[in-house]
């Protein structure tokens, strides 16, 4: 059986086409248009898996752009897809911890890897990639580099939770010239101190997982680890759980 | 169904051309104002809550903007003129329920006159039973003082009965989804629980309410339904303020129950028939609604309980209007509860708009597949 998952998510959208022995993924800008990167995805992998579209026998999409890929057979909420993904790569995982554009989430698995509770953020860019992206235009910086510029050892705290505020106050502290190193340091601490408090509500058991695009910020990894007094273990396509879940959801179908 | 959703412009016709004969109408807020006094004094009570997001506008030019959507709309409906039934009312009857709405009380009763009645805030306490049945007492009089009547202890237990009846017909209705598959749709079930509350005749509920649930049982299908089966509970939910209700229904959940006030809360209890004194039974009976006003409140969770087993429930939603600390505070009890049935929960909290729509529906959805069906 031959599926493919695609996690449109609201900066990239991701894909994964699962054959029996093989596997292919991508990862592209979601854009204006969730609709127009779900096929995008589709055409690029069957490409590269030298295969027609009706060689695929299933598609599922997750993500926030899910119910906007007409191709797909179901969609299937992230929470359950990066489920799906994450117990197929780490299956002794029980909390898994996302951070992506517009979302952070928390979520709870038992011993055979079913769901059972989850928080996700409020509606509001605190603690997400979103936060991220907007404070390193400040700081004058791509958001990949955010990570081998931090100095922890000069932290700054950044207390505002709203992005519009905690802007301000970035601008306040560069103003009164401390080092930048410090402030991407306590943007981090900021970052994990708010997804720290939603994984405290649903209940940190380990080992913990975690993935999304903010996973690829050590930085981030590092003030989260401190925050939750636990290591945190990421698969190596941290970015691709949610869509290799729904591939592997899709051979339900 | 069809009479259920006509029955709110039905009535508001009915009380329009009643008004001209003389008809009288008193505004109520609150499940907690004892409306057999309205209706012993000849009156008509009608529900004022406000469930729309369109006068809250208006409303936050005099209310705080952080304050629950129900006490704004509410406001939002009374100072603006909209609601024809707030028009229609010639005093309003409220309840130190909440914070945020006796404060709201004292600005609407610059606008028309509002009768606050002081809820105790415990219940299994004789001075909180006393205190209640002496505000009960105390609003006997001023109804009898605003409508010119003589409200006997007679027309009192003859409103009791009917509102007895009028309780156990609307349970009726609510337990039709009891059994698989259910036989109400979540919106049909919150349309019959909403529209009731304006009616100008309560015999036309009873009537109305049998008739439904003779139909519904008539016509019931053999076939099981395989959809999720999910309880709300939490803050009320009107007609306005339905988007939960419809994305579970979108969704391809069947809402069986609704915890809340607007839904199955206060409708297993009843007035005792047996007291000698009319009032110590009506005080009784509306002190044992477990709103999260009660301080502590057992018999919410005591009520939730049991519904989970009765309605046969598969994962639960706790859904607090922004700002209402009560509900919201309570929403760990009900967790921890629910999460002991080994369901799913989700605690939600949102507002009137629909700004918050794919929010919602994602972790709705997210919740519907840890059911597994």
């Amino acid at each position: 059986m031959i599926t493919l998952g695609l996690d449109i998510g609201s900066v990239a959208a991701k894909g994964v086409l699962l054959a029996p022995n093989d596997k292919w993924q991508v990862v592209v800008p979601t854009g204006w248009s969730p609709r127009d990167a779900g096929q995008q995805i589709i055409a690029e992998l069957t490409r590269s898996a030298s295969l027609e579209r009706l060689q695929i026998d299933a598609i599922v999409a997750t993500g926030y752009g899910r119910i906007s890929v007409p191709d797909a057979n179901k969609s299937i909420t992230e929470i359950t897809c990066h489920a799906k993904g994450l117990t197929s790569l780490l299956p002794e995982v029980r909390t898994i911890i996302d951070i992506g554009g517009q979302d952070s989430k928390v979520i709870k698995l038992n011993e055979s890897g079913r769901v059972i509770d989850f928080a996700m953020n409020d509606k509001c860019a605190a603690g997400t990639g979103r936060f991220l992206q907007v404070m390193a235009q400040v700081l004058g910086m791509d958001v990949s580099d955010l990570a081998d510029a931090e100095d922890p050892s000069e932290t700054v705290s950044i207390n505002s939770m709203c992005t519009v505020f905690a802007e301000s106050e970035i601008i306040g502290h560069l103003a009164q010239g401390m080092s930048r190193g410090g402030l991407i340091a306590g943007l981090h601490q900021s970052v994990a101190k708010r997804v720290a408090g939603m994984a405290a509500r649903v209940g940190v058991v380990g080992p913990v997982a975690f993935t999304g695009g903010v996973a690829k910020n050590t930085g981030i990894r590092r003030a989260l680890e401190e925050e939750l007094k636990a290591p945190l273990l990421t698969p190596e396509e941290c970015q691709f759980t949610g869509a290799l879940g729904a591939a592997l959801l899709a051979r339900n179908l | 169904m069809k009479t259920f959703h006509d029955l709110r412009d039905k009535s508001l016709q009915e009380l329009l051309d009643g008004r001209k004969q003389g008809l009288r109408v008193v505004g109520t807020y609150c499940a907690y104002c004892p409306k057999e006094l309205i209706l012993a004094a000849g009156a008509v009570p009608v529900s004022l809550c406000g469930t729309r997001e369109e006068p809250i506008p208006a409303a936050e030019e005099e209310l705080p903007r952080n304050l629950c959507p129900m006490i704004k709309s509410s406001y939002g409906f009374a100072i603006t003129d909209t609601c024809p039934y707030f028009a229609l009312s010639e005093l309003i009857v409220a309840e130190t329920t909440c914070d945020g709405k006796k404060k709201m009380f004292e600005l609407m009763d610059k606008k028309k006159p509002v009768h606050v009645m002081q809820l105790p805030n415990v219940q299994d306490s004789e001075a909180a039973l006393k205190m209640w049945a002496g505000e009960i007492q105390r609003l006997r009089l001023r109804l009898e003082e605003q409508l010119q009547v003589t409200i006997t202890d007679e027309a009192i237990w003859e409103a009791i009965r009917l509102v007895n009846e009028e309780r156990q017909a609307l349970k009726a209705v609510h337990d039709l989804n009891q059994g698989n598959p259910p036989l109400l749709p979540g919106l049909n079930l919150l349309t019959a629980s909403w529209t009731v509350k304006f009616a100008s005749d309560q015999r036309e509920v009873i009537r109305l309410a049998n008739q439904l649930v003779a139909e519904k049982r008539a016509q019931a299908p053999q076939a099981k339904s395989g959809k999720p089966r999910v309880l709300l509970t939490g803050c009320p939910v009107g007609i306005g303020s339905e988007k939960v209700v419809r994305l579970l229904d979108e969704l391809g959940a069947d809402m069986v129950a609704m915890e809340n006030c607007s839904g199955y809360k206060t409708l297993d209890i009843v007035a005792s028939e047996e007291h000698k004194d009319p009032i110590m039974a009506l005080a009784e009976k509306y002190l044992k609604i477990p709103c999260s006003c009660m301080s502590p409140n057992p018999h919410r969770l005591e009520l939730l309980k049991s519904m989970l087993h009765d309605f046969q429930v598969d994962a639960v939603i706790d859904l607090t209007w922004q700002a209402c600390h009560t509900y919201n505070i309570e929403a760990y009890d009900v967790e921890r509860l629910v999460k002991a049935a080994s369901l799913p929960f989700l605690h939600l909290e949102s507002d009137y708009s629909t700004s918050d729509i794919e929010s919602l529906k994602v972790r709705i959805e997210a919740l519907l597949e840890m059911t597994d069906k």
